[in-house]
C-alpha cells in the first residue's frame, strides 16, 4: 500500500460512511449516541468503529483477536489492540466507556458471564448481540437429524467450532436476571438481520429469532 | 548557553554527516552526578514545517546511531532503518522532519566514555558517569528545546529505542503527540539483564580492556567486545530463523575437522558479526548502554504501577511486537498495552507474525510497515498535517 492510496482512503471517508452497515451492526449503531466513548470488543476489520467514528463522531477503540483484523483497523487509523474478551478486559478501569459493544462474539468467549460483568464494569452500557441457539431450525435439525446443527451462524462442525458457549435468547435473558442487570433495549432479528417486533422474553421470539441484540446497563439501586 | 558548533576537532569525525549540539548547562543525572557540557550528535532528514508540527524523533537501539536513513559513515553500510525512513517511505522525509540523535553514552559523537573529559583532557573511560534511559531522554529534550519544537509529532523506536519512547511519553506527555514503542519492554527482565551481563563480562575479561582505560593505553578490547556482540546477536534471532539460514551447514568443507576452527556456517557468521562490530563500536559504550537498559524499570519510577506512568496522557500510542521475538516478547509489549488501557490511553497494538525474531523491527516486514503507515496517517490527520 502506498502513501497515496492510504491518503485516498481517508479522502473517500464520505463514500465509506455512505456504505450501509451489516444489518445487526446498523442496529447497534442506532443505539449509540453521537460523541460518546465506545469500545468494540471483537471489532473484526473495524466496520462498525469506522462508521461510528466518521458518522457519529465517537471516540472509538477496539479489541480484535485476529492479526489480519487488527492490522486492517490500525492501517485505517482506528485505535485497536490485539487481544480477546476473556483476557484483555480486566485492564480497563471502571466507567472508561459510555458503550461497550460485543457483537457476535459472546458465544466464542470462555467465560461469558465474567465477560458481561466486565462489559458493565468498564462501560455505562453494554450492547451484546449473539446467534440464537433456540431458533426453530436449530431445534428441528437436532430433533430430526440428531446431529449438531451446522448452518447459518453455526457454520462449523462441533469439534472445530470457536462457538463454545452457544445460548438461546431465553438463556441470555435468564443470565441478565441472575447478574441483576437492566435490559434497556432488546431486539430480535431474522436471518437477514431485519428486526421484528416480538417480545424477546417470549417463547415465540426464542423460536423465530436468528439473533438477539440487547442493550444492558447496571441496575441503579 | 546553547550553541551549535562545527563538527569536532578530529578530522575523521569532522567529515561525518550530521550536527552537534553542545549544551553548557550541566545535566543532572539519575545517579546523582552531573554532566556538563553535554554534546548531542544528531542528524536530521526532511524539512521542519513552519509551525514545527511535523517532527519525528527516531530513537536508536543498543548499537544504533544517528544515521537511520543514510550510509553509516564508518562502515558504509545502509542506514539501520533505511527500509523505513526516506522519501516516500513510511517515515516519509517528504512529509516529516526526522530527527535522530546518538544516545548519551554512545560512541558516535554524543557525550560518552570514548569522548574527552574536559576536566582532564583524557578520554572519560570509566570515570564517565553511569547513565540511564531517562538521562538519554533528558539529553534529547535539550536538543528538541534547542530546535524550538514544542510538540513532537511522533517519537518512535525499537528495542532500547522503544524504552526511550516510553520514557518520553511518561515524562513529557504534552510534548509527544504520538508514541510508537516497538519490540520493547517497560522494564528489563532478569533474562535481559543476564544476557547483558554475559556481554559485559566478556569485555571486562579481555586483558586489553585495561580496567576501562584502553584508549589512554592505545589498546582495544576487540576480542571481548566481539564475544559480547556474538552472544547478543543470538538473542536477536529466532531459532527457526537461525536454522533456516544455517542449519548444520559446514563452512567451505566436506566434513567436520575435529578441531575448534569455525566448522559450521553459523560459527563463521557469528565470528563475522563480532569482528565487524568492533570496527564501529566502543567497548565502554557497550558497558554503559547495556547498563542503562538494565536499570530501566518505568513502573518503579512511578510508584510500582506502570499505568501511573501514563495517567491522564493524551498521546496516541501504537505498540508493535513480533511473534518470534523472545528478547522482548509479545507478553512484555502487551503489559505496556494493558497499562495504557488502565490509564484509559488511546492505544493500538499489533503483534506481527514473523519468524525473524527481535531483529524483525530492523527488517523489511510488510505487515509492520503497513501498520505503522496507517497509524501515522491517522495521527497526521488528527494533527492536521497535510497528506502528501
Amino acid at each position: 500500500m502506498s502513501a497515496a492510496t492510504a491518503g485516498t482512503g481517508r479522502i473517500d471517508a464520505g463514500a465509506a460512511a455512505a456504505r450501509p452497515l451489516r444489518g445487526d451492526l446498523a442496529l447497534v449503531a442506532d443505539l449509540i449516541e453521537p460523541g460518546s466513548r465506545v469500545l468494540d470488543v471483537g471489532c473484526g476489520e473495524g466496520e462498525l468503529l469506522d462508521y461510528l467514528t466518521r458518522v457519529k463522531g465517537v471516540d472509538g477503540r477496539g479489541i480484535e483477536l485476529s492479526q489480519s483484523g487488527v492490522n486492517a483497523c490500525v492501517r485505517h487509523g482506528l485505535s485497536v489492540i490485539q487481544g480477546d474478551a476473556d483476557s484483555d478486559l480486566g485492564a480497563y478501569p471502571p466507567d472508561s466507556f459510555d458503550y461497550v459493544v460485543l457483537s457476535q462474539t459472546l458465544q466464542a468467549t470462555r467465560q461469558p458471564r465474567a465477560v458481561i460483568e466486565h462489559l458493565l464494569r468498564i462501560g455505562r452500557r453494554a450492547i451484546v448481540s449473539f446467534p440464537n441457539f433456540g431458533h426453530w431450525r436449530v431445534r428441528l435439525h437436532l430433533l430430526v437429524r440428531g446431529r449438531m446443527p451446522v448452518a447459518h451462524h453455526f457454520n462449523h462442525d462441533w469439534y472445530d467450532t470457536p462457538n463454545i458457549h452457544l445460548c438461546t435468547v431465553r438463556d441470555f435473558v435468564a443470565l441478565t436476571a441472575a447478574l441483576g442487570v437492566t435490559i434497556e433495549k432488546s431486539v430480535t432479528l431474522d436471518h437477514a438481520g431485519r428486526p421484528f417486533s416480538l417480545d424477546p422474553r417470549g417463547e415465540l421470539a426464542n423460536l423465530l429469532a436468528a439473533q438477539g441484540l440487547f442493550m444492558l446497563s447496571r441496575r441503579r439501586d | 548557553m546553547i550553541s551549535d558548533r562545527a563538527d569536532g576537532s578530529v578530522e575523521e569525525i569532522a567529515r561525518r554527516p550530521g550536527h552537534r549540539l553542545v549544551v553548557a548547562e550541566p545535566l543532572a543525572l539519575d545517579s546523582g552526578a552531573t554532566l556538563g557540557p553535554v554534546t548531542i550528535a544528531y542528524q536530521t532528514y526532511g524539512t521542519l514545517n513552519a509551525d514545527k508540527s511535523n517532527a519525528i524523533l527516531i530513537c536508536h537501539a543498543l548499537t544504533g546511531d544517528q544515521y537511520p536513513a543514510e550510509p553509516h559513515p564508518v562502515t558504509g553500510k545502509p542506514g539501520w532503518w533505511s527500509t523505513l525512513a526516506g522519501p516516500g517511505k513510511v517515515l516519509d522525509t517528504d512529509r516529516y522532519f526526522l530527527i535522530a540523535t546518538n544516545v548519551l553514552g554512545g560512541c558516535m559523537g554524543s557525550s560518552g566514555p570514548k569522548e574527552t573529559d574536559p576536566a582532564t583532557g583524557k578520554p572519560w573511560g570509566l570515570s564517565f558517569p553511569v547513565i540511564t534511559i531517562a538521562d538519554m531522554v533528558r539529553a534529547q529534550k535539550r536538543l528538541i528545546d534547542h530546535l524550538g519544537i514544542e510538540t513532537l509529532f511522533a517519537v518512535i523506536g525499537g528495542s532500547m529505542g522503544g524504552m526511550q519512547v516510553l520514557e518520553w511519553a511518561a515524562s513529557h506527555p504534552e510534548r509527544v503527540f504520538a508514541a510508537v514503542p516497538i519490540a520493547t519492554a517497560a522494564r528489563h527482565s532478569a533474562q535481559n539483564i543476564a544476557f547483558h551481563e554475559v556481554g559485559r563480562q566478556a569485555i571486562m575479561a579481555d586483558p586489553d580492556w585495561c580496567q576501562g582505560n584502553y584508549l589512554a593505553q592505545g589498546r582495544n578490547p576487540a576480542r571481548g567486545l566481539a564475544v559480547a556482540r556474538m552472544a547478543a546477536h543470538i538473542t536477536y534471532l529466532s531459532e527457526p530463523a537461525l536454522h533456516r539460514k544455517f542449519g548444520r551447514q559446514l563452512r567451505n568443507r566436506e566434513a567436520v575437522t575435529y578441531g575448534f576452527d569455525a566448522d559450521f556456517e553459523v560459527e563463521s557468521y557469528l565470528r563475522h558479526q563480532g569482528s565487524s562490530f568492533v570496527d564501529r563500536f566502543d567497548a565502554n559504550s557497550y558497558l554503559y548502554i547495556t547498563r542503562a537498559c538494565d536499570y530501566f524499570d518505568l513502573a518503579a519510577e512511578h510508584g510500582g504501577a506502570l499505568a501511573n506512568a501514563f495517567r491522564g496522557t493524551r498521546t496516541r500510542f501504537c505498540v508493535i511486537s513480533f511473534t518470534s521475538d523472545w528478547l522482548y516478547p509479545t507478553s512484555e509489549n502487551r503489559a505496556i498495552v494493558h497499562a495504557l488501557n488502565a490509564a484509559a490511553a488511546n492505544v493500538s497494538f499489533v503483534e506481527v507474525e514473523t519468524d525473524k525474531g527481535h531483529d524483525a523491527f530492523l527488517l523489511d516486514e510488510p505487515e509492520f510497515f503497513a501498520t505503522l503507515r496507517g497509524f501515522l496517517d491517522g495521527c497526521a490527520q488528527h494533527r492536521g498535517l497535510a497528506s502528501r
